[in-house]
């Protein structure tokens, strides 16, 4: 199998950021790992499996010097996907910076720095909402103030789409998440400074394939931030008051059926965010065609990067100003939505903000993502070569595609676990820890804020883990909402079948039917595990969903304690690998060794088979996209497994 | 069929000699509706019945009520770990909702209550509330009764205001109701006499500061009013640093300490055979048996040594005559 080294450690991403630097690049663009996003050292248990897996490793300053060694600083653009952890990272940058000899003021680059979308959609959260909207201000004062080339934060409605987001939500949440960060940053900086506070905050978008009413959002967002500027935050200057956003198209709509039919939604999904110039994306990302099956190959990329250029290059796109001026459809969908959207953002507002509303937007989420699904299953929405259309000609395309995903050398986490314990052992304790005490005083008083002391930490070497375990201390440990509980059951007549057969079930077995579905590993994409539990619960089964982030260990005790009948897992980071061996291997030692354990991710069908061959009792993956069929697969198993005469197909 | 289950004896045997490793196939059987296990469950009780055991079980059986979204799973936390510290074993009954139309149930309450799961001293079970709206499932009480023999602290946590802790109190040794500042409906169901007044009334997010403390003083007045000032009333704080848990864990002990235990226990199995014969036999049923009232009166003649299996053929013989 194709197999190919992430960044994994800084010692080859520094190596890799060379090589493209000496190609042309001027920039750098950092993804972490989900240890270092989430705030855990290599060595957590949490982290097992993770460590360098979909970004480089960053435990400390020592890492972040070896990850920047002999790149020119004051010359960068430096952009970090980086969110919980972000004060962190700033802090380890700002240090590294400094020994390089190149001030504050010298640096430039983005932080993504948007908590928000991680509880309602990404999952790499690490501390409540409010103490997290805090260190968000924070870093945003500090910046504006020392580092003001600096783009503190990167509002992503990106995600939202991709947890289910109707239009009028994308608009209303992001916005609504935008207002929370300015109130926030208000109390914290010289007022005079707001209006270059608001115009240093950028957006991510995401752009489906309906895109003349993808591009009417855009339009609408733009039209309420401009208002909000005026109204709200009395921005004065119309430049500060600019919708400044990159976007990456969606994700979603992408289908692992005849995927090349891929190559057509991105081009129209590409039209939404370039048709009116008024509104055109700063910087746009293009998925692969083949995306839902594997790691795209050199060659998948640059059939997108080719896109991009035909429109940009070869089309007439880009010759005349913005093409929807004045045309009625367009206006009046803009109204629409915009009208929309501020009766929501409203409802957000009525709750207490953003903040306070996190529970209720994630629940909206979650019954839009439902909803989305129905209307497919029901073929009210139309995906083509999915639920229409489906039959094809064998593909020459997809004939030798070998399903290659991320694998990265296990080594690198053995080396990195070895070299975060031979850091500690060799740093000036007594420093680390008068810093990391300086780190909770300074947490615990709202008044200050809390980059001075997270940069002294950094320089005295504490690590990622120690500085979010001692803010995890003062601001508590956090489970975001699930959502699912409050999602609306679908139409009685959809599900009627599959009722009847967990009925008939359950009285075979005594009780109901018990199925826990879990996430284990740092893995924080929650959609799909949602849209599970949420169908399983109208099937008529009693379901134990717990949400992301659960260690083996966790998995197996509720398995065991809570007697269920049969165990699904959900694995989208690639870390199927490590942490499904290890879930079977906790179920055994918690007695529940004979519950059959089915999985879910994007899972190549080499990896399946070994996975099979280790005791899953069954792999789904994308093109699995009936969920009745996959329930009544499901209860088919227990049935089969308590010896229940299975039913016969329906 | 469904796979063998454990013998009710044995199960029985294994929580007698405090093997807590016993409790998820306890609840296996408990919540089992085929034929066979409901002998088993009868076998099970019958064995950890007072009668067979010489005394009341030892363990602190705690009803944990109140509102959705005062806190109930984060005080939970705090309080399991406040007990673990005082070397107390904890199992927790988590009662969630049911899906009306599905028969379905999404138990996610489980995920609220932070524990160390490799810590054999604490037990989570979820079960769906079962058809009874805010009722407690038949299999809850049981489990509480059984339980009860080998862990310390047996917490039976439903979610509601007015019946819910009326139901808890018919199982429990302890009730507390766990409220938050300035909801008024509490002190309203109170006052109106909707909601019996519990034995521990819990004020959570203390850390709200005014608020929280004017709640308390405005629970003392009423529970004053209704001539009972000796309710305590604690007010607590889940979040960081927490505040409270050890008063609310010393009132909790406080109470049961007070507690003439075998008349509480014996007023709850009788109780327990009644919903059981409820469940079973329904209106018409309790009808036959010249209504609730009557029953209870009825059971109140009963020898007191009769387990609850025993009881509820009493209540059948009874019903049929």
């Amino acid at each position: 199998m194709r197999t190919y080294a992430g960044h994994s450690d800084a010692r080859r991403s520094n190596e890799l950021y060379r090589r493209n630097l000496e190609k042309g690049q001027t920039g750098l663009s950092i993804a972490f790992d989900l240890p270092t996003q989430t705030g855990y050292d290599p060595d957590h248990e949490l982290a097992r499996g993770e460590v360098g897996k979909v970004g480089v490793s960053i435990a400390h300053r020592g890492d972040m010097h070896t990850l920047l060694e002999g790149i020119p600083l004051d010359q960068m653009n430096t952009s970090m996907t980086i969110n919980a952890t972000a004060a962190w990272l700033l802090g380890l940058y700002v240090v590294t910076a400094d020994e390089h000899g190149v001030a504050d003021e010298g640096l430039q680059g983005t932080t993504q720095n948007d908590i928000l979308k991680e509880y309602l959609s990404r999952g790499t959260y690490a501390f409540p909402p409010g103490p997290s909207m805090r260190l968000i201000a924070d870093t945003i004062a500090y910046t504006v103030e020392h580092i003001p080339k600096w783009n503190p934060i990167n509002i992503c409605s990106y995600h939202l789409q991709e947890a289910g987001a109707t239009p009028v939500q994308e608009i209303a949440y992001t916005m609504s998440n935008a207002i929370a960060v300015l109130d926030a940053v208000r109390e914290r900086v010289d007022q005079a400074l707001m209006g270059s506070v608001f115009g240093r905050i950028s957006f991510f978008v995401n752009a489906g394939v309906r895109f003349v009413e993808e591009h009417a959002k855009l339009r609408a967002m733009a039209a309420i931030w401009d208002e909000l500027g005026r109204e709200r935050y009395a921005v004065q200057d119309d430049k500060h008051r600019r919708f400044r956003y990159g976007v990456q198209v969606n994700s979603l709509g992408l289908t692992e059926m005849q995927p090349e039919n891929n190559v057509y939604r991105i081009a129209l999904e590409a039209l939404a965010v370039t048709l009116g110039r008024g509104t055109r994306a700063r910087a746009i990302q293009l998925p692969a065609w083949n995306e839902a099956l594997g790691l795209p190959r050199p060659w998948d990329q640059q059939w997108s990067l080719r896109l991009q250029q035909i429109l940009a290059y070869e089309t007439d796109l880009l010759e005349y100003p913005d093409v929807f001026e004045g045309s009625k459809v367009m206006e009046g969908l803009v109204t629409e939505l915009a009208d929309g959207a501020r009766a929501e953002m409203a409802r957000v507002a009525e709750l207490g903000g953003a903040v306070e509303a996190v529970e209720y937007m994630k629940a909206a989420l979650v019954e839009s993502q439902r909803e989305r699904w129905r209307r497919i299953e029901a073929r009210e929405q139309i995906v083509v070569g999915m639920n229409k259309f489906t039959s094809t000609e064998p593909s020459p395309l997809t004939a030798d595609a070998d399903g290659g995903i991320l694998v990265v050398d296990p080594e690198v986490e053995a080396d990195q676990r070895a070299a975060v314990e031979r850091w500690r052992a060799e740093r000036d304790q007594a420093a680390v820890d008068e810093a990391l005490e300086e780190l909770a005083r300074a947490a615990r008083d709202d008044s200050q804020n809390i980059m001075p002391a997270t940069i002294a930490a950094a320089r005295a070497g504490a690590t990622t883990g120690e500085w979010s375990h001692t803010l995890r201390e003062v601001f508590g440990e956090y489970r975001a909402p699930t959502g699912v509980g409050e999602a609306a059951a679908v139409p009685s007549q959809d599900v009627a079948e599959l009722r009847d057969e967990v009925e008939r079930v359950s009285d075979g077995l005594g009780r109901r039917l018990k199925f826990l579905v879990g996430k284990p590993g740092l893995d924080g994409h929650s959609n799909g595990a949602e849209q599970i539990a949420v169908r399983a619960r109208d099937a008529g089964m009693d379901v134990v969903y717990e949400g992301i982030r659960l260690s083996p260990s966790q998995i197996a005790a509720s398995a065991a304690q809570e007697g269920v009948h049969v165990v699904g897992l959900s694995i989208l980071s690639g870390s199927h690998r490590e942490l499904v061996p290890a879930v079977l291997e906790a179920l055994s030692a918690a007695g529940a060794g004979d519950v059959p354990v089915v999985l879910g991710g994007i899972i190549p069908e080499a990896d399946a088979e070994a996975l099979r061959e280790a005791g899953v009792a069954a792999v789904y993956t994308p093109k699995d996209w009936d969920l009745n069929r996959m329930m009544r697969d499901i209860v088919a198993l227990v049935a089969e497994r308590h010896g229940i005469d299975v039913a016969a197909p329906a | 069929m469904s796979r063998q289950l454990p013998d009710g004896a044995e199960l029985g045997g294994r929580l007698r000699q405090h093997d807590l490793s016993a409790a998820p196939a306890v609840l296996n059987v408990l919540e089992s509706r085929a034929p066979e296990a409901r002998e088993r469950a009868d076998t099970l009780l019958a064995a950890l019945s007072p009668a067979a055991l010489g005394h009341e079980a030892p363990g602190h059986v705690v009803g944990v009520t109140g509102p959705p979204g005062v806190g109930k799973s984060s005080l939970l936390s705090r309080l399991g770990a406040e007990w673990r510290a005082r070397g107390r074993t904890v199992a927790m009954l988590a009662v969630d909702p049911t899906s009306k139309r599905s028969g379905g149930a999404l138990l996610g309450d489980r995920a609220r209550i932070d524990v160390d799961p490799t810590d054999p001293g604490v037990f989570i079970r979820s079960t769906a509330a079962g058809d009874r709206v805010g009722g407690l499932a038949r299999a809850t009480r049981a489990a509480a009764a059984a339980l009860s023999v080998a862990f310390d602290i047996v917490v039976i946590e439903t979610v509601g205001v007015g019946q819910s802790e009326t139901d808890v109190a018919d199982v429990a040794d302890s009730v507390a109701v766990v409220v938050q500042p300035a909801s008024g409906d509490v002190l309203q169901f109170l006052k109106a006499g909707i909601m019996e007044i519990p034995d521990v009334l819990v004020v959570t997010k203390s850390d709200l500061g005014r608020v929280a403390e004017r709640a308390v003083v405005d629970l003392q007045a009423s529970l004053r009013a209704l001539g009972a000032p000796e309710t305590p009333v604690v007010a607590v704080s889940s979040a960081s640093p927490p505040s409270g848990i050890a008063d609310l864990a010393g009132a909790l002990e406080a109470h049961r300490s007070g507690l003439d235990l075998p008349g509480r226990r014996l007023k709850a199995r009788r109780m327990h055979a009644l919903a059981d014969f409820a469940a079973e036999h329904g209106e018409r049923g309790v009808r036959a048996l010249g209504g609730r009232r009557a029953a209870e009166r009825w059971l109140e003649e009963q020898d007191p040594a009769l387990d609850v299996p025993a009881l509820l053929r009493a209540l059948e013989r009874k019903a049929a005559r």
